[in-house]
């Protein structure tokens, strides 16, 4: 079976857990007898590792003067003209009329460079929206010229994409929910983000969901039909064996971890508030908080009001080995977040033999048995957590060793073997 | 061999609740020195009341009246459930009591806390007996002639000392592991002193009530106090004593109302008497009226508990031993605190259960781990009982100050640990070195055999050099089978 999948990051080009997760079921897809993945990310940097899969990079097909067929449409051909200078469209409502209204043989204006290219940036920038659409176009284009099975697209940013593929193909369409907008945003939803969200699943055969927790959101709040979505839980890509040196401390205290964004989906004011009262009753323990976001400077005057900065800090984004680095160096690591679809973090926080802490509102919840489980606003019993895991050293134990054991069991093959199923389901 | 003899059925029931600790953090430590759940406490103690013990007890007190003296029925009731019924149901209490005036009801003796105390020291198990004992007399006005262990753990030692302290017999689990090819359905004695005789439980007979009474997909469901008796009967060529042990929340709590299991009690004395050879007797008349058939090698604790039969339900990972040690180092100097609020505390906190919720068989085969479990995980019930453990600590450390001798014993221990985790960090560093080292070594022979061998291969190409293309060739084709597909970037098919 092959499958024609659309991104948005591939490592290492990454900003957070969805590259990560689509990389991981890709291998662990890969692995399966018969299944053949294409990549499509908006922009390749040529420096991926393509082992397992071929990757195409929207930046990189030329889609001036392509005619596409509109199977499902069945009107024979249609046009896309591609001009070679900036024409810029108006607003995104624009542009989909005018990809709707393709039937009545409207342009479509597009963004080329000379070669009849489309520049992405293949970031989350300003133009982001301009660029999904622009993926979009490109995605047909791809789909016209590829021939495959079943299209999959990661995440909101992709479905626009997917959609258009599904549209000049007539293939399934399975698209998978990292994230929705309500676990971003805290509940103040964005409209247009919510409207390709909702169209995205409602154009989908099938739609994946991280947990149980994000299916539900997609059941209530988008309104999708249950029978259509089907939970298939993330995994961890097996560690490289090398950490068994843990990095020098440097000085003979506990350290306890948060590791994210400082957003507030990630939750950081209740690890500080739970950080002061364990460091009220316990001197020898300093607290990190790793990561940035636009909470961060609130979290500082946060921490500077609670006159716990001695003993908490700030060390900005990690990226790479510094973040099993740090991770080496932690006694606990706190997940403390308000809403999290999944979470991979813990997953390789317990890799590296940390003890976690996450918050019932997180899909990784649902998977872990070794692990604390509190209620984000649990300040209290977050707080307890912490001082039991540094005070009782049989607790520690039993969090690593069982911790390792239960996420080594987590495969991506496993993952890949039940989205496979899907795919079966929507080529009945 | 006792066709002459009189065959008996042993009833036994154990009759316990603990005091389940409340949600006790850290930062309680050093002000709040409560540490019980009244409420869940009185609610569970009320509901087992009423679903079980009182109309448990008033169809016994019947069936006793109505056979005088043909049935008969052994309890035990740890001491931490006779103050619950003193706090919450005390109208339960006085139903045991007027069992007991029967004269045809039998108690046994116990730790008072039904505590673990015997897997500890002689000591502190002979004093807990004999606290249970007072507690016995006081409020059952009955003093216990046999005895019984928490969760009927037994092992030969443990049997010693209760033949020290005159009890005549003990009643324990009829675990295979133990039994190999001997029936539970006789009298054995202990092995090192023959005087106390030991009664073993008939598991697959017992846990046809306990387990698996209302169990649809079982063969013998539904189940009639007659089938049951049918049963024993078929039992009764190769038995002198058949043992019937449980929990007695077993009759409507386990077991609910509505699942008939009332009436199987109501009718399950006639039953018996009606159609087999066997009548009712208490363990201690067992006791005096068969002789053992042989003695009973128990070198290591078995217990009734879980699948296993063993100490695992409370001591079988490292949260447990932790608990349970941190628990009895504190065991000395309590006793000489002599203080009541401590004490009080000291007794409630030693029951068994708290190490039970710390069980991490719960995720496995926890059901009865479950069961009226106030924690979420056995993590949760560590670190609540540690927290409160060690505000306990705290107060013990007020009221009775390590000695100067103590405090050097603890500081020289806990050099001595540092020094172990040094020395076996370095120990590890050795072993790794090593195999580097040898590692080394052997990729160093590696190294020769292959230069050797391209030697020979350069050798073989100077005389032959068609070969040498063709299995450049094959290499070729296998660096290209390696790497699935690797198409540059873009390209179109």
């Amino acid at each position: 079976m092959r499958v024609l999948m659309f991104g948005w990051e591939f490592p290492p080009h990454i900003a957070g857990g969805l590259g990560t997760a689509s990389y991981g079921l890709t291998r662990g897809l890969a692995s399966l007898e018969g299944m053949e993945v294409l990549f499509v990310v908006p922009k390749a940097w040529g420096d991926e590792d393509q082992d397992v899969v071929r990757l195409i990079g929207a930046n990189t097909i030329p889609v001036a003067y392509k005619r596409i067929k509109y199977l499902n449409l069945l009107r024979e051909v249609s046009k896309i003209e591609v001009y070679s200078k900036l024409v810029p469209y108006t607003a995104p409502e624009d542009f989909w009329k005018m990809t709707r209204s393709q039937v009545s043989d409207t342009d479509v204006l597009l963004k080329t460079n000379v070669q009849g290219k489309v520049d992405f940036s293949g970031t989350y920038g300003s133009s982001l929206m301009e660029e999904i659409q622009s993926y979009s176009v490109v995605a047909s284009v791809i789909a016209t010229e590829n021939d495959f099975d079943v299209i999959h697209a990661h995440d909101w940013l992709a479905y626009p994409a997917g959609i258009a593929a599904k549209a000049v193909s007539g293939k399934p369409l399975v698209i998978h929910v990292h994230a929705t907008d309500f676990d971003r945003s805290g509940g103040n939803v964005n409209p247009a983000v919510y409207k390709i969200e909702k169209e995205g699943m409602d154009f989908a055969d099938k739609v994946i969901t991280v947990s149980n927790l994000t299916r539900d959101i997609v059941i209530n709040k988008y309104g999708i039909n249950p029978g259509k979505v089907t939970t298939v839980y993330n995994a961890v890509e097996p560690m490289q064996v090398k950490e068994t040196v843990k990095p020098a401390r440097g000085f003979d205290e506990k350290i306890v971890t948060f590791l994210g964004r400082i957003t507030m989906q990630k939750g950081p004011e209740y690890f500080i508030e739970a950080a002061k009262m364990v460091l009220s009753r316990m001197p020898n323990v300093r607290f990190v908080m790793a990561g940035s976001g636009d909470m961060m400077e609130k979290m500082i005057r946060r921490a500077a009001s609670l006159r716990i900065t001695d003993r908490f800090y700030f060390t900005g984004f990690l990226k790479g080995n510094d973040v099993f680095e740090m991770l080496g160096m932690s006694d606990v690591y706190v997940m403390p977040s308000v809403s999290e679809p999944f979470g991979i973090s813990p997953l390789e926080a317990m890799q590296s033999n940390v003890p976690v802490i996450i918050s019932k509102q997180s899909g990784v919840a649902e998977v872990l048995t070794h692990a604390v489980k509190v209620d984000f606003w649990d300040i209290e019993a977050m707080a307890d957590a912490i001082y039991g895991i540094l005070t009782y050293p049989a607790l520690s134990r039993m969090f690593v060793t069982n911790g390792k054991e239960e996420v080594e069991k987590l495969k991506w093959e496993r993952a890949a073997r039940q989205v496979r199923d899907i795919y079966a389901e929507t080529t009945k | 061999m006792s066709s002459s003899q009189k065959k008996a059925i042993c009833l036994y029931f154990e009759v316990h609740q603990p005091f389940r600790l409340r949600r006790y953090r850290f930062f309680d430590m050093g002000h709040e020195h409560y540490y019980y759940d009244d409420y869940t406490n009185e609610s569970i103690m009320r509901k087992i009341a009423d679903n079980s013990y009182l109309p448990a007890n008033k169809i016994i007190l019947d069936l006793l009246n109505k056979h005088k003296g043909k049935f008969k029925v052994t309890f035990s009731l740890t001491g931490i459930v006779i103050d619950q019924f003193r706090l919450y149901a005390p109208e339960v209490l006085d139903s045991f009591r007027e069992l007991a005036k029967t004269g045809y009801v039998e108690f046994l003796a116990e730790t008072n806390s039904h505590s673990l105390a015997s897997l500890k020291n002689r000591e502190l198990f002979m004093r807990q007996v004999n606290i249970h004992r007072e507690k016995m007399i006081e409020y059952l006005g009955v003093e216990p002639q046999s005895i019984r262990n928490t969760e009927l753990i037994y092992s030969d030692e443990i049997g010693n000392w209760m033949a020290d302290m005159g009890f005549k017999a003990t009643v324990t689990e009829g675990a295979k592991h133990i039994l190999g090819w001997k029936s539970p359905n006789y009298l054995y004695c202990n092995a090192i002193n023959p005087r106390l005789k030991v009664l073993l439980r008939n598991y697959s007979l017992s846990d046809d009530i306990a387990f698996r009474f209302s169990n649809h997909d079982w063969s013998g469901y539904p189940l009639t106090s007659d089938k049951y008796a049918s049963w024993i009967n078929d039992a009764a060529p190769s038995a002198d004593i058949i043992n019937i042990f449980m929990d007695y929340e077993t009759f409507g709590e386990h077991q609910k109302k509505d699942t008939g299991i009332f009436d199987f009690l109501k009718h399950f004395p006639d039953s018996v008497l009606k159609s087999t050879p066997f009548t009712f007797m208490t363990v201690s008349e067992i006791a005096d009226k068969f002789q053992p058939v042989s003695v009973l090698h128990v070198p290591s604790p078995i217990s009734w508990a879980d699948e296993e039969r063993d100490l695992t339900a409370w001591m079988g990972n490292d949260l447990q031993t932790a608990a349970v040690e941190k628990l009895y180092s504190l065991a000395e100097r309590v006793s000489r605190s002599g203080s009541e609020p401590l004490m009080r505390d000291w007794i409630y906190l030693q029951s068994s259960d708290h190490f039970y919720y710390m069980s991490t068989k719960f995720f496995s085969d926890g059901d009865v781990h479950a069961y009226f479990n106030p924690y979420e995980n056995p993590y949760q019930a560590f670190l609540n009982y540690m927290n409160i453990l060690s505000d306990f600590e705290l107060r013990l450390n007020a009221s009775v100050p390590l000695s100067h001798a103590e405090l050097t014993t603890q500081n020289l221990s806990a050099a001595i640990e540092a020094r172990d985790e040094i020395i076996s960090k370095l120990e590890d560093k050795i072993t790794k070195l090593e195999k580097k080292v040898e590692s080394g070594k052997k990729r160093e022979k590696e190294a020769k055999g292959e230069l050797i061998k391209s030697a020979k291969k350069v050798s073989v190409a100077v005389e032959k050099p068609k070969e040498k293309k063709s299995t450049a060739a094959k290499k070729s084709t296998e660096t290209g089978k390696a790497k699935k597909v690797k198409t540059v970037t873009g390209k179109k098919k």
